[in-house]
């Protein structure tokens, strides 16, 4: 037998967007259908009320893995490492192509799935261990491993809602990571617990695929980890394989791609989606550039990102307010400001076009996705306004960067400490 | 060692294997859903016994003293409690089976299964809860000094039955709620809608003759049917032709939901 055990070829996902006028919904409502049917009795011919729109997640990627080989697997939010990790762990079908596995798989696309916050330390080993697949008599057997790996012994009968943070993910890696796959897939799950506690996972994981020679493909932002562990690194990019190969050369690859990855940077609005019509003047454009003044859809933490918006007057403005607001990829708004929060008097503007450019310092923004509004006004009246442009995303090898996901809340604030030994009062 | 193919459109050869290798987390998901319930609930199985014990109070006054319903010459409370241990045994299968995907949707995105484990799961839960409620059987032949006669035997192929019968609608009604999120709302109004249609509170041989080969449609009928045969013994008996068509039933209902089921299994990952 051959030493691939991983063969993908010509792997394709196809998800079908539909935009309907109250927004994207990934399911239907029975009422919805129902209606549209019985409407659609009434008037002939025309059903074209909801727009379908492919998406294209991942298109025509080829690999293939080694027996024993760490594979590193890298890119940007929404470049298709998630799908082809759900596709290759059965947890969604490809719409195209066809994948050969030689072995038992086990993958970890987060850790603690399916832990239960009544349940004890010991009942959520077995559960959470049953779940990814180990039989029971696996998991007595590991139990003391897995136990002491977690340090987590006097709490094993503790419900884990008690549990604190860093104690539950412990023992959500310590289960997993005593999985004995022939393959295993790792999503991100690095990240997790203290400093040392990741020195630890990393080291498991290193012993797993050199010392045990088991295959591991592992997709994560943490270029340090990748760096450390992968032999081979598969860099992707909307939804297609760019390269294949030297850890390095894909890292700094995924780095340099700021510049020239001009398409998702740049937003030309004329035909832009608005909620309102337009009055008096219009955003034709708007592009995000990096320090160099270059439009580009990742930016370094340390980095000030500007943001251009192309403005045409129509009609002369007597008041102009310009507004840009943040909202989290999970829909919380997280900041706004506007002109005339900092300047006055509010400026006059005479037909014709203008270039408005605001810069936004990027460090106090996490590696997550966040999207962009902005309004233009006059005199309290609306002129024109956009929302949902998706932020270029931070891509930084600090450490502190790849720390963040141990933390919670939408923003990193960069905080500075001083630990002192204040002197004793004189008696 | 194992090889696999993943494929599109390819339902897996190895789905039945699957299902068989991953019987330990169906019986793990299982003992989940019990031991979270009797944990979380102050009471806990003194739920279990209340629920069948307040209905048959109230079914016995509503119908065997108000309507006065014939009995067949069993006390009219055993002959309630024999109706409703299966009745809510179904009932309650089917509200956990229907909620069963869409609450563990995490599970779903995250990792691979059989993903007729979970529904299945959810219906072995509604089981225990019958096997607790038997107690409650027990004492009440005890209290009217009913003998159990051989006919008992066989009550273990009625649950059979009427597990089956739960687990086809179940696995329909949840495949569809995971694709139209709305559809919860239907489904109280559906069990509602099937309490009156089944036998719980009266005997099936009330029903008037016309009506009795459109009633024994029902699959709930059947196994109900079934349950008083089995644990009442006297005079109750199986209507060959009618319980016959209540099987057909169930093993019609099995097979579309096991079909519908497997048919829209994956793309869960993708609309949960």
């Amino acid at each position: 037998m051959s030493d691939t055990v991983i063969k993908v070829e010509n792997l394709s996902k196809k998800y079908i967007l539909r935009h309907q006028a109250a927004g994207r919904r990934r399911y239907v409502a029975l009422r919805d259908v129902l209606t549209h049917r019985v409407a659609s009795l009434f008037r002939r011919g025309d059903r074209q009320d909801e727009t379908r729109e492919e998406f294209w997640a991942l298109q025509d990627v080829s690999f293939t893995v080694k027996k024993g080989e760490s594979v590193g697997v890298i890119g940007r939010n929404g470049a298709g490492k998630s799908t082809l990790l759900k596709i290759l762990s059965r947890i969604t079908e490809p719409s195209r192509g066809r994948i050969e596995i030689e072995g038992r798989v086990s993958s970890l696309l987060e850790v603690g799935t399916g832990f239960h916050p009544e349940l004890t330390g010991r009942e959520n080993i077995y559960l959470n261990g049953a779940i990814l697949g180990m039989r029971r008599a696996e998991i007595k057997k590991k139990f003391d491993e897995i136990v002491a790996f977690a340090e987590v012994e006097k709490f094993l009968d503790t419900p884990v809602k008690h549990f604190s943070s860093g104690m539950y993910v412990r023992l959500a890696f310590a289960v997993a990571a005593h999985l004995e796959p022939d393959i295993l897939i790792v999503d991100e799950v690095l990240a997790v617990g203290d400093t040392q506690f990741q020195k630890k996972c990393l080291g498991k994981m290193q012993d797993v695929s050199t010392h045990e020679g088991r295959t591991v493909l592992f997709v994560s932002h943490n270029l340090q980890a990748i760096r450390q562990m992968c032999g081979r690194v598969l860099f992707m990019k909307q939804g297609k394989l760019v390269s294949a190969g030297d850890p390095h050369l894909a890292i700094s690859a995924y780095l340099g791609q700021g510049g020239d990855d001009e398409a998702s940077a740049v937003y030309e609005l004329a035909t832009y989606p608005r909620s309102y019509p337009i009055e008096n003047a219009m955003m034709r454009r708007i592009r995000f550039l990096n320090a160099q003044d270059q439009p580009a859809s990742t930016v370094r933490l340390n980095d000030v990102l500007t943001v251009e918006v192309s403005l045409s007057v129509t009609k002369p403005l007597q008041e102009v307010n310009i507004s840009m607001a943040v909202i989290h990829g999970e829909g919380l708004r997280v900041f706004s400001e506007a002109y005339s929060d900092q300047y006055s008097p509010p400026p006059k503007l005479d037909p014709g076009e203008y270039m408005v450019r605001f810069h936004v310092p990027m460090r106090f923004f996490k590696m997550e996705n966040y999207f962009l509004d902005v309004t233009v006004v006059d005199a309290g009246r609306h002129c024109d306004w956009v929302a949902g442009m998706l932020m270029p995303q931070i891509v930084d090898e600090n450490p502190y960067v790849q720390m963040e996901s141990n933390r919670w809340g939408v923003l990193r604030v960069p905080v500075t400490w001083d630990i002192i030994k204040p002197a004793l009062p004189q008696p | 060692m194992s090889r696999l193919v993943i494929e599109s459109g390819r339902s897996h050869r190895e789905y039945w294997r699957d299902l068989w290798r991953y019987r330990e987390l169906f019986y793990v998901l299982a003992w989940r859903d019990v031991s979270v319930r009797y944990k979380q609930t102050v009471i806990g199985i003194v739920w279990a016994l209340l629920q069948p014990f307040l209905t048959m109070v109230i079914f016995t006054v509503v119908f065997g003293r108000l309507a006065k319903m014939p009995s067949a010459g069993v006390p009219y409370p055993l002959l309630v409690l024999a109706g409703s241990l299966p009745w809510q045994f179904i009932s309650a299968s089917l509200s956990g089976a229907s909620q069963s995907l869409v609450g563990n949707a995490n599970l779903i995105s995250k990792v691979y299964f059989p993903r007729l484990i979970i529904p299945a799961s959810a219906v072995v839960t509604a089981l225990i809860d019958l096997f607790i409620s038997f107690i409650l059987l027990i004492v009440v032949m005890a209290w009217y000094q009913v003998c159990p006669t051989w006919r008992m035997v066989f009550l273990p192929i009625f649950v059979l039955l009427a597990f089956l019968a739960a687990l086809g609608p179940g696995l329909l009604i949840t495949a569809l709620n995971v694709k139209y999120r709305d559809f919860r709302y239907i489904i109280p109004f559906m069990v509602q809608l099937g309490f009156f249609i089944s036998p719980v509170g009266y005997l099936s041989s009330a029903v008037d003759e016309k009506w009795r080969l459109l009633y024994s449609l029902n699959p709930v009928v059947g196994v109900i049917d079934g349950f008083r045969w089995a644990i009442l013994g006297g005079d109750n008996q199986i209507d060959g032709r009618d319980f016959m068509l209540s099987l057909g039933v169930i093993a019609l209902l099995l097979w579309f939901g096991i079909a519908y089921f497997r048919k829209t299994e994956r793309s869960f990952a993708d609309v949960i």
